[in-house]
C-alpha cells in the first residue's frame, strides 16, 4: 500500500457518478462470509415505541399482560407513525421510560417484555395476494405491519409508498449499495434471500404504481449480483440491476438516484419529484414477509462486526434484543473498544449503554478497536481544501466550521448549512481530524433551537396582543353598554319629568278651571 | 465500554494527517535539494541546516509564547518545512544571518503573528524572501557557479569562513543569474537574440548547471518532485499548469511580437524560480483557493504577475512579488468561487425540474 491510501486509485464509472465521495476501507470481509444465523431467544426484550420518525406509538398493553408473538403491542398515531408488535410471546415486566438507542441517551417509551421461551404466534396478519390487491389494500397492508425504512433512515414505508397520490412516478429503486464500511447484512440477505427481495419489491413496485424496478448494487459485491441475476423476476416486473461503483456514500437516496438516472433532485425536496421512489432491499424483505405470511415487522438481520467483537457475524434477531445480549451471543469483546456503536461506522451512532435495545433501523452493532478508528489530536484547519473536494453536497465544510466556530450562524446558513446531510466524508478525510460533521450538527440543532424560539416568542406575541384586544373589546363593550344606559336612564328621568311636568299642568289646568267655575 | 461521550461520525479516518503531508512534500523537494547542495558545496550544506535549525527555534519560541503545546505542533513538520524553503530560495554562499533572518521573519512575522499554523494570509517562505530582496539586496543577489563544471571548489574550513566568517573571497566565482544577466545586457541595448546566443544551452538551464538559488536551479528535478505530489495526491494539477501554462502563454505572445525585446517562453519556463514557485509555493494549501475554479484564477493571476514584473518590473525575478499579490487575493476567490451545492442552482435557488434535461 502507498503512503495515501487514494494515490493511483481511478474508476472510470465514478466520472458517471457524483461528484465527491470518499473511499474509506469498508472491512467487509470480516462479515461477509459469515451467513445469516438466528439469534436464540433473548431473555429480556425492551421495545420502545418510537423506532421511526414521525410520532410514537400508543401503547396498548399493560404491565402484566400477557403478549403473544405478533400481536399489535402499540398503535401508530398519526399520518406519519408506525405499529409495533411483540417480537415473542411472554409477559410484559414493564411499561415505562427506559435510555433509547440514541446518542442522547434520553429516556422513550419503553415496552419490556420477560419471554417465556415458547415464541408462540398469536393471530398473523390477514393474508394479501398482491397479485389481486389494489394498491391501497397493499399499502394499507405494510402499515398494519409496522415496516419502515431498514436502512437507517426508519421512515415509514407506507408513507412512502403512498407518495403516488401526489407525484408522477416511473421508478422503484432498491437500495442495495450498502456503501456503509463494514456492515454485510444487505449483501448477505441478497446473496441468501434474493427470490424473497424480488417479490417484496414487486409488490412495493404495484403499491406504487411503477413500471421499472431498478435494484443498485455497489461493484464489490458479485455474490449478491450473481444471486439477483438468478432471480429476477419479480412480481409483473423484470428487475433492471445496476451495478454503481463502490463510493461512499452511494447509498444517501439523491446521490443513488444521481448516478442512475443522472438527474439531480432539488434541494430539500424528494427523489419522487423525479418519478422515483428508494427502498432498501431490506425493506422489500420485510414486505415479502408481511405479505405472504403475514409476519409484522419483528425481526431484522444485521452485521456485528469490528476488531473489538471475537466472533464477528450476522445475526437475525428480534427487534427489542439487548445490545448487550447480542455481543455475549457472539463471543464477548476481546479488548475494550475505542467506540461501541450503532449502525455503520460513518454514520452510526455511539451506543450510551450496553443495555439499550436495537430497533428496526439498526443495521450493525460495531466494537472498533483504536487501530480502526484512527483517532487522532485535533489540529488546526490548514486550509487544505479536502473537505470541498469530497463533500458529495457541494458544500465548503471549512468554512462553516469556521463560520459556526465564530458564531455566525446566519452567515453558516446562508452558505449551505442546512444542506449537510451528515455523511462525514470531510472528517473522515480531514488530515487534521477536525470534527467538522459535529460542529455542523451542533450549529443545525442551535439554528433549529434559536428558531423554535422565536416562533415560540412570536406565538408568545400574538396570544399576548390578542388577550389586550380582547380585554380592550370587553372594556370597551362595558363602556358601551354603560353608557347606554346611562343614556337609558337619563332619558327615562326626562320622561319622567315630562310626565310628571304635564301631570303637574293638567292639576293646575284643573283647579284654574275649578277656581273659574 | 463507557461511550459517555457524545460524538458524531464519522468514527473512522483517513490515513491522511498533516505531518504526513508535510513529510510527503519534503521527500518531494529532495531531489532538488541534493542536487543543490551537492552543487554548491559545504556553504551550501551549512546555509541549509542553519535556516532549518533557524525555524524550528523560532517556532518553538512562538509556540511557548502562545501557549500551544509545543511537541504536538513542532512534530507536525510544518516549521521545517518552512525553513527549508526559504532556504532553498536563498543564493547558496550567503552569509548564516541571512538565512536566520530569512527564517525568523517566515516563521514569526508572517506565520505566528497571524495565528500559527493555518492562519497566515501569506506564505511566509515569500514573505521572508520579498522583504530579504528588498533589505539585502547585495547579499540576495550574489550568485555563484556551481561547482560541479565550475572553476572552484571549496574545502571544508573555506566553507565555514564563508558561512559563518564573513568571508568573502567569492569575487572569482560570483556571476549573475540568468535572469539578470538578461535583463542588464537588455537595458545595455543588446538585441535579445545576441543575449540568448551568448548565454549557453537551454539544456544546462533546464538541468540546473547555472548560477541561482540554493534549491531552484534544477527546473528537471523540480518538475519531477513537482509531478510526485500530484501522484501522492498531495497538490492537485490545476495551479502548476495554470501558473506555467499562463507564463508560456503570455511570454510566447510577447516573444512572437517582438522577438529582440522578449525571450522565448521555453527559456522562463526553465528559468529563475518559475518551476519551484508551479508546483511548491503556490500550492501551498494556506494561502491559496480551495476550489478548483479558485485554484485556476490565482495560477493564471500569478503566471501572468511573474511575466509582467521578469518583463517590465525593477527586478528581475517576481516570483515573490506575485505570489503574495495573489495570497492576498485568495480570500476573495473563495468568497466568490464556490462549488455549486447538490440540487441547488449556481445562485443557491433549489433547481428548477424544467430546466433539467
Amino acid at each position: 500500500m502507498s503512503i495515501f491510501p487514494f494515490a493511483g486509485r481511478f474508476d472510470p464509472a465514478r466520472l458517471f457518478s457524483f461528484k465527491g465521495g470518499v473511499h474509506p476501507e469498508t472491512r467487509k470481509f470480516l462479515t461477509s462470509d459469515c451467513a445469516i444465523e438466528d439469534m436464540p431467544l433473548p431473555s429480556l426484550i425492551r421495545v420502545p415505541l418510537q423506532q421511526h420518525i414521525g410520532l410514537e406509538a400508543a401503547p396498548l398493553v399493560e404491565r402484566g399482560d400477557a403478549v403473544l408473538k405478533g400481536q399489535l403491542i402499540g398503535k401508530a398515531c398519526g399520518p406519519v407513525s408506525a405499529n409495533i408488535h411483540a417480537p415473542t410471546s411472554g409477559r410484559v415486566i414493564a411499561v415505562g421510560h427506559f435510555t433509547a438507542p440514541h446518542p442522547s441517551g434520553l429516556p422513550v417509551l419503553t415496552i419490556t417484555i420477560r419471554p417465556d421461551g415458547r415464541d408462540e404466534w398469536g393471530p398473523r396478519l390477514p393474508r394479501l395476494r398482491p397479485e389481486d390487491a389494489s394498491p391501497e389494500e397493499i399499502a394499507a397492508h405494510i402499515a398494519e405491519a409496522g415496516i419502515v425504512g431498514m436502512g437507517g433512515a426508519t421512515f415509514p414505508a407506507a408513507v412512502k409508498l403512498n407518495l403516488r397520490a401526489k407525484y408522477d412516478l416511473d421508478t422503484l429503486v432498491i437500495n442495495a449499495a450498502e456503501c456503509e464500511p463494514y456492515l454485510t447484512c444487505d449483501d448477505r440477505l441478497m446473496r441468501e434471500r434474493a427470490e424473497e427481495i424480488a417479490d417484496g419489491a414487486g409488490i412495493m413496485a404495484k403499491a406504487l404504481g411503477v413500471r421499472d424496478i431498478i435494484v443498485a448494487i455497489e461493484a464489490n459485491k458479485p455474490e449478491a449480483l450473481a444471486a439477483l441475476e438468478r432471480h429476477k423476476r419479480a412480481l409483473g416486473h423484470a428487475l433492471k440491476i445496476r451495478v454503481v461503483p463502490t463510493q461512499y456514500p452511494m447509498g444517501s437516496e439523491r446521490h443513488l438516484v444521481k448516478t442512475l438516472t443522472g438527474r439531480e433532485t432539488p434541494a430539500r425536496a424528494l427523489t419522487a419529484e423525479l418519478g422515483v421512489v428508494v427502498h432498501n432491499a431490506a425493506t422489500a424483505h420485510a414486505v415479502h414477509l408481511a405479505c405472504r405470511y403475514g409476519e409484522p415487522s419483528i425481526s431484522r438481520v444485521l452485521t456485528v462486526s469490528g476488531r473489538g467483537v471475537a466472533r464477528p457475524a450476522n445475526l437475525r434477531v428480534l427487534i427489542g434484543t439487548p445490545v448487550a445480549e447480542i455481543l455475549a451471543h457472539c463471543g464477548g469483546l476481546v479488548e475494550e473498544p475505542e467506540r461501541l456503536l450503532m449502525g455503520g461506522p460513518m454514520m452510526g451512532q455511539p451506543i450510551q449503554s450496553p443495555r439499550v435495545p436495537i430497533v428496526k433501523g439498526t443495521n450493525g452493532v460495531l466494537a472498533l478497536s483504536a487501530a480502526e478508528t484512527r483517532e487522532k489530536d485535533v489540529m488546526p484547519c490548514i486550509r487544505c481544501g479536502l473537505c470541498v473536494q469530497v463533500c458529495p453536497m457541494g458544500l465548503t465544510p471549512f468554512e462553516l466550521n469556521t463560520r459556526v466556530e465564530a458564531g455566525d450562524l446566519d452567515g453558516a446558513a446562508r452558505v449551505g448549512l442546512l444542506d449537510c446531510i451528515n455523511c462525514g466524508c470531510c472528517s473522515f478525510t480531514c488530515p487534521s481530524n477536525r470534527p467538522l460533521v459535529q460542529t455542523i450538527q451542533h450549529a443545525k440543532g442551535r439554528l433549529a433551537e434559536r428558531d423554535s424560539r422565536k416562533h415560540q416568542q412570536d406565538q408568545a406575541r400574538r396570544l399576548a396582543e390578542a388577550r389586550t384586544a380582547r380585554l380592550e373589546a370587553i372594556a370597551e363593550a362595558k363602556r358601551a353598554a354603560m353608557a347606554k344606559r346611562k343614556a337609558e336612564m337619563a332619558a327615562k328621568k326626562q320622561r319622567e319629568a315630562e310626565a310628571e311636568a304635564l301631570v303637574a299642568e293638567a292639576v293646575e289646568a284643573t283647579s284654574r278651571k275649578e277656581a273659574t267655575k | 465500554m463507557t461511550a459517555s461521550t457524545l460524538v458524531s461520525g464519522p468514527h473512522i479516518h483517513s490515513r491522511f494527517n498533516v505531518s504526513r503531508t508535510m513529510m510527503a512534500v519534503m521527500m518531494c523537494l529532495s531531489p532538488a535539494t541534493a542536487f543543490g547542495l551537492l552543487h554548491f558545496g559545504w556553504p551550501a550544506v551549512f546555509l541549509f541546516l542553519v535556516t532549518i535549525a533557524a525555524a524550528l527555534v523560532f517556532e518553538v519560541l512562538c509556540l511557548a509564547l502562545a501557549g500551544k503545546p509545543i511537541l504536538r505542533f513542532v512534530t507536525d513538520g510544518s516549521a521545517v518545512l518552512t525553513g527549508w524553503i526559504v532556504a532553498l530560495t536563498l543564493p547558496p554562499w550567503a552569509p548564516w544571518w541571512v538565512g536566520v533572518t530569512g527564517a525568523g521573519i517566515a516563521i514569526v512575522l508572517a506565520k505566528h503573528v497571524f495565528g500559527g499554523l493555518g492562519q497566515n494570509l501569506f506564505n511566509p517562505a515569500m514573505v521572508a524572501r520579498a522583504m530579504l530582496l528588498v533589505a539585502l539586496p547585495v547579499q540576495m543577489t550574489t550568485w555563484v557557479t556551481p561547482i560541479i563544471g565550475g572553476p572552484v571548489g571549496t574545502d571544508f574550513r573555506q566553507a565555514l569562513a564563508i558561512t559563518f566568517g564573513g568571508e568573502t573571497g567569492i569575487d572569482a566565482v560570483s556571476s549573475a543569474s540568468t535572469l539578470s544577466h538578461v535583463k542588464s545586457q537588455l537595458d545595455a541595448g543588446q538585441p535579445m537574440q545576441a543575449i540568448l546566443a551568448d548565454m549557453g544551452s537551454l539544456h544546462d538551464q533546464f538541468f540546473g548547471f547555472v548560477p541561482g538559488s540554493l534549491g531552484e536551479i534544477s527546473a528537471f528535478l523540480l518538475l519531477l518532485g513537482g509531478i510526485g505530489l500530484i501522484l501522492l495526491r498531495v497538490i492537485t494539477v490545476v495551479i502548476p499548469l495554470s501558473v506555467l501554462g499562463s507564463v508560456a502563454v503570455l511570454s510566447g505572445a510577447a516573444w512572437l511580437i517582438a522577438p529582440d525585446q522578449f525571450p522565448p517562453p521555453q527559456f522562463h519556463l526553465v528559468s529563475g524560480s518559475l518551476m519551484f514557485c508551479a508546483f511548491f509555493i503556490a500550492t501551498d494549501y494556506v494561502t491559496s483557493p480551495v476550489t478548483g475554479l479558485g485554484k485556476m484564477i490565482y495560477g493564471i493571476g500569478i503566471g501572468a504577475l511573474i511575466f509582467v514584473i521578469r518583463s517590465w518590473g525593477a527586478f528581475p525575478e517576481g516570483v515573490a512579488f506575485a505570489v503574495l499579490l495573489m495570497n492576498a487575493c485568495t480570500p476573495l476567490i473563495d468568497d466568490y468561487v464556490r462549488p455549486r451545492i447538490f440540487g441547488r442552482t449556481r445562485a443557491g435557488k433549489p433547481i428548477e425540474l424544467r430546466d433539467m434535461p
